[in-house]
């Protein structure tokens, strides 16, 4: 009971923490912090469109936030969200151009479908190079991302371009509009609410579901907390490192999909960085993702809060002037104060478990006292794998 | 592509190489220092963005190179001891904290930005000064010895780490923190001081290049970076953790990334083949942690954090 | 050291203990694992912080809150796991952390000369230029002892530090020992090995449960009389095992090397032969390759070519753990947290690490909690596990109690070959009784069993056959009741089985 308040207490405070410091920022920027939350909130929730909005943009870091946990579980840190949306994206896109005339009921499918194995091959590869070749899935997944932005930028101003770009000159990295029926349907009239959004709160619960109610999550999360265990009781470690990395990655893959068969411009397009295309939602998921203790299905309602950090701060831009790189450097903090509470967290606990707050059976000693605060579903819970990151 | 090799152009290819290479090689050094006290800082990317920005922000308003140079050195101090209060004295994941401190960078210099400067205006750049005698050596001088200041100070910072961590009681904590900081506490040496003082000169070092990448462009843009401080890490990687190992793939990258620069302008690669030929470096990278991966084996107690028990 | 108490959540380590240390002896703290030995040395030397109570040096108080604290008062300590920095040289890990006479640069040279006098002095051969990691275990002990002579301390805790070395070594540190009580240095020696405490003390501790139950010179008691002191009663060190005639070949080992973790031959051309209804216990010092040979069988660590292990008749030696699991293996592993159990899952869980995928166990591609649930619980009373429930998490429970899930785990999947590894390691007297007993019981049944111990009395206790292990080699197989105690000690330390048989 004490211990689900104080679990809770961690995102709430954060919050607060972030609330603060984003005070501070507008009060330096010669902005009235009330007038500015309030544009934020009027900007993420002001109306049936603008909570449509907010859930777009909730939706990548779903996806993305979802994947992060499933990898966080096997004890493998997936920076990669970023060349994984553009991986699935381009893939989707592919088919898309390929087949164009194919009816909705199967191109939308399709392109999923696409982007997921993207996705997924975008994490498989620094899955299988941290399991077969001790290459350090944090450096790898990073390289990733500078990798794929360039391939991006070349398919985008190369083969992919819209040809109309090339004939104009104006060579805008971007590719022609899309098919319709690759489209993702519109679910409400008058909004942006597309059929991307059910799609990855399903993929969230699926999430949960493989995680905790099959035998491939449980040797997920059984070489997350040890992989000595693990294997020692039959299980292929390797294999479910890779397999960790790539279901993260394919989840990721389907936000890239989304992206773009989503998108008002019916159409692929990037200023030349990643963040261009992405909104950087392969930061954000992870973020999100700590938000929500990374727990999959906690991962929905933090990734809206998110969302709508995010189209509140370009109402935030509009109104008030204040740039809208506010929310990224909010993002930032509250990923610090997170993941500084842990420990703390486990400080508090333990000091009350001492004090005999908690009750412990008096039949049963501990055997490590460094292991004794764990619990199950929260972020204590949760493996260390930058521990195991002293390979290269 | 015989517009290449001709003598000319690989000087000039060398020369900004070289310079190219030099704020990788100041935050690769830190780093170093940093990683060898066991402790991974992620967010050197954001740290370089940050002061970057400031150092930008300096010369724009006051004109004055030196002052921006002390402030970039400033803003990095500042971010260590935040990472340090996250890391060493919360003992929080390292991982995760650094890309914390990268988003917060990212985000707040573009926020800074946008609202002080809105558009890119460039400024003064780092003068190269020329060394005395040696720069009159034909070729080689012009590429090694006309250089900017915070280039030499880079080269020189090589053996000073050097003796840093092998000659110094300092170096001795700092390598036996990283390798086993339950020995290092079991005689008395305090781990979370010495990790501390690690982290400290890895970030002003870091804040180093940020301000040394910014003064040799003299343009800020948001996202200047383009991942650079990622690649600085992953550098300290490549160079199995030794300062020599590390300047050779600083260098290496400035080359590359000049070569590429200098095909780009010779027409001997198309334009948009230039975003293939970008991909490089990072592709290197991972090559390279491939080959190296179980050859070299990294300070054993990296990203652990310390506690007794 | 007066009315030390220091609890942990769950556990009082130490309560109220009053201990004292004269200059010029050695004195020791005897206890079982879990006595409370380490925490009150630790307290000592300012790792932990007591609760209650006061430390006097030579009568003044003193207030340790760190290692640096007890150095600097000339209190010395040599852990069970040594302190040392494998990648620094010896001199570099005795300068560190001691004052440079060119600050802020080192001086090693001056350190190395000292370190050379009192190699001298001491009779403890060292180079101080030589890397740690490059050293044998015996020697890395004697740079830890060089590190406390470096600092002039005047009393030395040592931590077991025997667990880790062969008897001659252990004669040879003995002596290095008394030579330094003699010279009027206080020692504090840590162990639960009773001919060993005999021999060395001037004066015996002994704890048991965090409390202290008598301080006794060696003269006052006997091995027997310390013994029943460390456990609280009488002890029953030989279980009642009737005699069994053993079946069929059921693990055959032939011609097996293995490499260790630092690529150097750990395991030489092993041959064994384990029958149904068997126990085929394996003798040794810790380190002379039985963990090694325990992975190779389990299939953790990959062989030397030539090397065959068939489990049932079937060669397995190419196969994964997996398989050999299948084809009727379990596995004890030496370190419990480490590869035998999951700390941060339930009871449950840990119990279902092998067959949580298996038919029984799933459906539609689903875990069946029904029917695990109903498994689980089933385990946890056959096997007495105490556990509130089998959600709860394995963390906070004891030793033994692990070790019984472990236990459960793998005899409940009923392996035609048991791999035992130091099964009772860490596990209080209660629960080890009833691991031994288990452990006759499967052997009735007809498995095979396979025990690896570090303690000689529960191989003497347990096994039909014993095997002992010197540097990688199989010394001797000698049948139980033929060994003798000396006989299979003399063997440990590498002298052939014939030449041992005949010694007095």
């Amino acid at each position: 009971m004490l211990k689900s308040l104080i679990g809770a207490l961690v995102p709430l405070l954060a919050a607060v923490v972030a609330l603060a410091f984003g005070a501070t920022m507008l009060l330096a920027l010669g902005a009235s912090p009330v007038e500015g939350f309030s544009a934020m909130f009027d900007g993420a929730f002001g109306s049936g469109s603008r909570i449509a909005a907010t859930a777009v943009k909730a939706t990548p870091l779903i996806l993305v936030g979802a994947g992060i946990t499933i990898a966080f579980r096997a004890n493998v840190i997936n920076i990669g969200g970023e060349s994984q949306i553009i991986a699935g994206a381009l893939l989707s896109t592919v088919v898309a151009l390929s087949f164009p005339d194919l009816p909705t009921i199967l191109l939308v499918p399709a392109v999923l479908l696409a982007g997921l194995v993207g996705g997924g091959i975008l994490g498989a590869i620094p899955g299988a190079l941290k399991a077969y070749a001790s290459v350090n899935e944090i450096l790898s997944t990073i390289m990733l991302n500078l990798v794929m932005v360039q391939f991006m930028n070349y398919l985008l101003r190369g083969p992919l371009i819209d040809p109309y770009e090339m004939e104009a000159g104006t060579r805008i990295p971007q590719t022609q509009r899309l098919s319709d029926n690759a489209m993702l349907p519109n679910l409400v009239d008058g909004t942006r609410l597309h059929l991307g959004v059910p799609v990855a709160i399903l993929a969230a619960v699926g999430a949960y579901l493989l995680l905790w109610r099959t035998p491939t999550g449980f040797r997920l999360r059984a070489v997350g907390h040890s992989a000595d265990a693990a294997r020692a009781s039959g299980m292929n470690v390797k294999r479910n490192i890779t397999l960790a990395l790539a279901l993260s990655g394919s989840l990721a893959g389907i936000a890239g999909a989304i992206l773009v068969f989503g998108s008002e411009g019916q159409r692929m397009v990037t200023d030349g960085s990643a963040a261009g295309f992405t909104g950087s939602a392969g930061f954000n998921g992870i973020v999100a993702a700590l938000f929500g203790g990374l727990h999959p299905i906690w991962t929905i309602p933090s990734a809206m809060l998110f969302g709508a950090l995010l189209t509140g701060a370009t109402q935030l831009q509009r109104v008030l002037q204040v740039p809208a790189a506010l929310a990224v450097a909010l993002n930032g903090i509250i990923v610090i104060f997170v993941v500084s509470s842990t420990p703390v967290r486990g400080w508090i606990q333990r000091s009350l478990s001492e004090a005999g707050l908690f009750n412990r059976h008096n039949d049963t000693k501990t055997e490590n006292p460094r292991h004794s605060r764990s619990e199950p579903g929260g972020l204590s819970d949760m493996p260390d794998p930058s521990e195991e990151s002293g390979n290269v | 592509m015989s517009d290449f090799f001709t003598l000319s152009v690989l000087v000039a290819t060398a020369a900004s190489g070289i310079r190219l290479a030099t704020p990788y090689l100041l935050a690769s050094l830190g780093e170093t220092v940093g990683q060898r006290s066991g402790v991974l800082n992620l967010g050197v990317d954001g740290v370089m963005l940050l002061s970057a920005f400031f150092s930008y922000w300096v010369v724009l308003k006051t004109g004055n190179l030196w002052l921006a140079v002390l402030v970039g050195v400033a803003v990095g101090l500042v971010m260590g001891l935040l990472y340090g209060f996250i890391t060493v004295v919360l003992n929080a994941t390292q991982g995760i904290s650094g890309i914390g401190i990268y988003i917060f960078g990212l985000g707040l210099s573009d926020l800074l930005f946008r609202r002080q400067v809105g558009t890119p205006k460039p400024v003064r750049r780092l003068p190269d000064v020329d060394i005395p005698v040696l720069s009159d050596i034909p070729h080689l001088g012009p590429a090694l010895f006309q250089r900017n200041l915070l280039t030499y100070l880079a080269f020189l910072l090589i053996p000073t780490t050097m003796f840093l961590l092998g000659r110094t009681t300092f170096g001795l904590n700092i390598r036996s923190v990283g390798e086993n900081p339950s020995a290092a506490d079991s005689l008395g040496v305090s781990v979370r001081r010495t990790r501390f003082a690690a982290i400290l000169i890895a970030n002003s070092m870091a804040g180093l290049a940020g301000a040394a990448l910014v003064l040799q462009l003299g343009i800020f843009q948001p996202n200047l970076t383009q991942g650079m401080g990622f690649i600085a890490v992953a550098l300290v990687y490549f160079g199995a953790w030794r300062p020599i190992g590390v300047m050779c793939g600083a260098l290496l990258y400035g080359l590359v990334n000049a070569t590429v620069l200098q095909w780009k302008a010779l027409g001997i690669i198309p334009v948009n083949g230039s975003d293939l030929a970008a991909m490089a470096p990072a592709v290197l990278t991972i090559l390279a942690l491939v080959v190296l991966a179980r050859r070299v084996s990294a300070p054993a107690a990296l990203t652990r954090p310390f506690s007794r028990h | 050291m007066n009315g030390i108490t220091k609890a942990f959540p769950g556990v009082v380590a130490n309560d109220s203990i009053d201990f004292d240390v004269r200059y010029g002896e050695v004195h020791t703290l005897l206890g079982e694992n879990g006595a409370g030995k380490s925490t009150l040395v630790k307290i000592l030397f300012g790792l932990y912080q007591s609760d209650e109570g006061s430390i006097r040096l030579r009568n003044d108080p003193m207030e340790i809150t760190a290692p640096a604290e007890a150095i600097s008062a000339r209190i010395g300590m040599i852990h069970q796991h040594f302190m040392l920095v494998p990648t620094l040289t010896v001199a570099e890990n005795v300068a560190l952390g001691t004052a440079s006479t060119r600050r802020p640069f080192t001086d090693l040279d001056l350190v190395s000369e000292r370190v050379a006098d009192i190699s001298r002095q001491h009779g403890l051969a060292v180079d101080p230029s030589v890397e740690v990691r490059r050293l044998a275990v015996g020697e890395r002990q004697r740079v830890e002892i060089v590190k406390a002579l470096y600092r002039d301390v005047e009393l030395l805790v040592l931590d077991e530090p025997t667990a880790v070395l062969t008897p001659g070594e252990v004669d040879d540190l003995f002596v290095i020992l008394r030579r330094m009580a003699d010279s009027g240095h206080g020692l504090i020696f840590i162990s639960h090995k009773l001919r060993e405490v005999m021999s060395l003390s001037d004066r015996i501790t002994v704890l048991r449960n965090g409390r202290v139950v008598q301080t006794i010179t060696p003269a006052e008691t006997s091995t027997e009389e310390l013994a029943q002191m460390m456990v609280g009663r009488s002890v029953n060190l030989a279980p009642d095992k009737p005699k069994r005639e053993p079946g069929g070949v059921r693990l055959e080992v032939q011609g097996l090397t293995v490499q260790g973790d630092r690529e150097e031959i750990s395991v030489r051309q092993v041959d064994l032969l384990v029958r149904s209804g068997e126990i085929l216990g394996v003798a040794g010092v810790s380190g002379n390759g039985q963990r090694e040979l325990a992975e190779a069988i389990a299939g953790l660590r990959s062989v030397e070519a030539g090397g065959v292990v068939r489990l049932d008749g079937i060669d397995v030696t190419d196969r994964d753990v997996r398989a050999r699991r299948d084809q009727g293996l379990g596995y004890i592993s030496e370190e419990r947290m480490k590869d035998g159990a999951i700390a941060e899952f339930t009871v449950g869980e840990n119990l279902l690490l092998v067959e949580h995928g298996s038919k029984k166990f799933t459906r539609r591609g689903m875990l069946a909690f029904g029917a695990i649930n109903k498994h689980c619980e089933k385990l946890v009373e056959d096997f007495g596990v105490k556990t509130p429930s089998v959600e709860t998490p394995t963390s906070s429970l004891s030793g033994g109690n692990i070790q019984k899930v472990i236990l459960a785990r793998e005899l409940s999947a009923k392996p035609k070959v048991l791999l035992a590894c130091q099964p009772t390691r860490g596990v209080d007297i209660g629960a080890t009784e009833y691991i031994h007993n288990l452990l006759i019981e499967q052997r009735d049944l007809g498995t095979a069993t396979l025990l690896i111990s570090e303690d000689l009395d529960e191989v003497l206790g347990l096994a039909d056959r014993i095997a002992v292990m010197y540097e990688g080699r199989i010394v001797g197989i000698v049948p139980v009741e033929e060994a003798r105690r000396n006989q299979i000690g003399l063997m440990m330390a590498g002298v052939p089985e014939q030449e041992a048989r005949n010694s007095p």
